[in-house]
């Protein structure tokens, strides 16, 4: 047993929540290629101005380089990272085996998801996996961590893997009414903390985190609300219109729209910084998640703007 | 049922060419509900292969049977004068017919004709869905009697993903999302309840993936 001083991981994203700061995570998408530069350059932006860096697990289904992989990386670079894990690609077996590796690799977060199917990426041909849903796979890596034993009830001899464990909710996708049931679910399985799609309809958020606080979880988890800059006034279209669970509020697009075009980068930061500030008021938000994806560099400015600066030591 | 397609006359084409004299064998019960391999489109292939193969200058001799199920020996054995005869059989059955012609006339090759494509419901005219993917552990009672193991692209056992919006399925906005399916049956019988247990994980032994299923019932055997 390691000694985590009562902490359930002991990552600095969960000490400093514990200690009630107001976090700010990053996130950073991993090279289509085994090309080391790329995350070298992505991480310059991303260090000292996030407490940790999500590492996406082949988003959107496109192959790229390991989540783990990449997180090891991070570690070397002195950044903590959150890896990723999706129910898409690896039977229960795969999962297990890739989670003792990569807590034994330094590793302390991980982010439990469904996955995207495999239809939006580049190998549509795939045969898909979903041996255990998301939430299942929250419940399998509590069980590894608090019961010390694999998902068939087998008991870890050794070292367990210790995952400060986090799940992710999307407001915006419907049933909107079972939305809340859903997080309290994920919360219930071993959620410590849940990261949230994008959120630009503000008030539509706080109505779910109103729901949330209903149902009387808000002390069982840390919220982190899940932000981003937009690029351009097509970015925003395109958001509003083509991708599946996302809700752009007309205002947004019409604030974009009305940006002269060199200037519309510099809006999307501003708006972004606005959001963090207005999802900050909510109660039982505790931190927020930028969501900056091949645009790592706007990430200094928007948590500067957003008065994030500078991050805690801890 | 059994829901199958027609194969693309090409492929067939290309499969029958070493042969002369082929039979095309229909089978009576699900592939003829669906309009896939019944004696009307036995009938129908024929022509077209007895035309096509006359153009490309290779003509084939063309044989014609429908049997009542494929699946079964004794309904094979009522053609099997004309199997014998044929130099290959087509079979225009789902894939457990065309195996079935496999293993009882072994010392001829039958060639699949078409894609058995899913187990479904014709839910109006000319449209047929996928409904059960034979897990070999039924949960309809815990889901309002609306599969998600089948009707899910994710197979997902505990709610909708992320990508669930105005009630469509994020891979095909034609596809309605099985768990707002689930959701609002269940919400019209007063069951909610059923939708905040948490399912565990679900043990794919009965599935495909214990290996090839099988049952005896001894009580049945002679």
């Amino acid at each position: 047993m390691t000694d985590t001083n009562g902490y359930k991981a002991g990552s600095r994203l969960e000490k400093l929540l514990r200690a009630g700061y107001f976090v700010a995570t990053g996130e950073l998408g991993p090279p289509q290629s085994a090309d080391r530069s790329v995350i070298e350059r992505k991480a310059a932006h991303l260090r000292g101005h996030v407490d940790a860096v999500n590492i996406t697990d082949n988003q959107t289904a496109v192959v790229r380089m390991s989540s783990i992989a990449v997180g090891k990386i991070l570690l070397e670079l002195g950044i903590a990272p959150t890896i990723q894990m999706t129910c898409r690609d690896r039977n229960r077996i795969a999962m297990q085996s890739d989670l003792l590796g990569a807590w034994a690799l330094g590793m302390r977060n991980l982010l439990c998801l469904t996955g995207d199917h495999q239809s939006f990426g580049n190998h549509p041909m795939a045969k898909n996996v979903h041996d255990l849903d998301s939430i299942q796979l929250i419940q399998m890596v509590r069980r590894m961590r608090d019961d010390k034993v694999f998902q068939c009830g087998d008991p870890i001899k050794g070292q367990e893997p210790r995952f400060f464990i986090g799940a992710a909710a999307n407001p915006f996708a419907d049933p909107f009414d079972f939305r809340p049931y859903r997080l309290a679910k994920k919360v219930k399985a071993g959620a410590d903390f849940i990261q949230t799609q994008l959120i630009y309809n503000v008030p539509k958020f706080a109505e779910f985190m109103k729901r949330v606080g209903d149902l009387g979880i808000l002390d069982d988890f840390y919220m982190l609300a899940g932000v981003g800059p937009i690029k351009s006034l097509g970015a925003a279209r395109y958001m509003a219109t083509k991708v599946p669970g996302m809700e752009v509020p007309d205002e947004l697009v019409e604030r974009m729209r009305k940006t002269p075009k060199e200037k519309q980068a510099e809006e999307g930061i501003k708006i972004c910084a606005e959001i963090i500030q207005q999802v900050r008021e909510i109660p039982g938000v505790r931190g927020v998640h930028i969501m900056a994806i091949e645009w790592e560099e706007a990430v200094p400015e928007i948590v500067s703007q957003a008065g994030l600066l500078p991050r805690p030591e801890i | 049922m059994i829901v199958a397609e027609q194969k693309p006359l090409e492929e067939i084409k290309s499969m029958l060419a070493p042969y002369r004299k082929v039979l095309i064998l229909g089978c009576g019960t699900c592939v003829t509900v669906c309009f896939a391999g019944g004696a009307k489109e036995v009938a129908i292939l024929a022509s077209q292969l007895r035309m096509a193969t006359r153009l490309d200058g290779d003509e084939k001799e063309i044989l014609e049977a429908t049997v009542q199920r494929q699946c079964e020996y004794e309904y094979n054995e009522e053609a099997a004068d004309l199997i014998r005869e044929a130099d290959v059989v087509l079979s225009l059955a789902c894939g457990i017919g065309c195996q079935t012609m496999n293993q009882q006339f072994p010392e001829k090759l039958t060639l699949p004709g078409l894609n058995t494509t899913f187990l479904g419901q014709p839910t109006e005219q000319g449209v047929w869905e996928e409904r059960c993917q034979a897990c070999g552990n039924c949960i309809l009672a815990l889901t309002g009697g609306i599969c998600p193991v089948a009707r899910c692209a994710k197979s997902l056992l505990n709610g909708p993903c992320g990508g669930s919006q105005r009630g469509v399925c994020e891979v095909n906005p034609e596809t309605p999302c099985a768990w707002q399916l689930i959701y609002d049956r269940l919400k019209a019988l007063g069951r909610l309840d059923l939708l905040l247990e948490i399912q565990p994980a679900k043990d794919w032994r009965t599935s495909r993936d214990g290996g090839q299923r099988r049952i005896v019932r001894e009580d049945l055997r002679l």
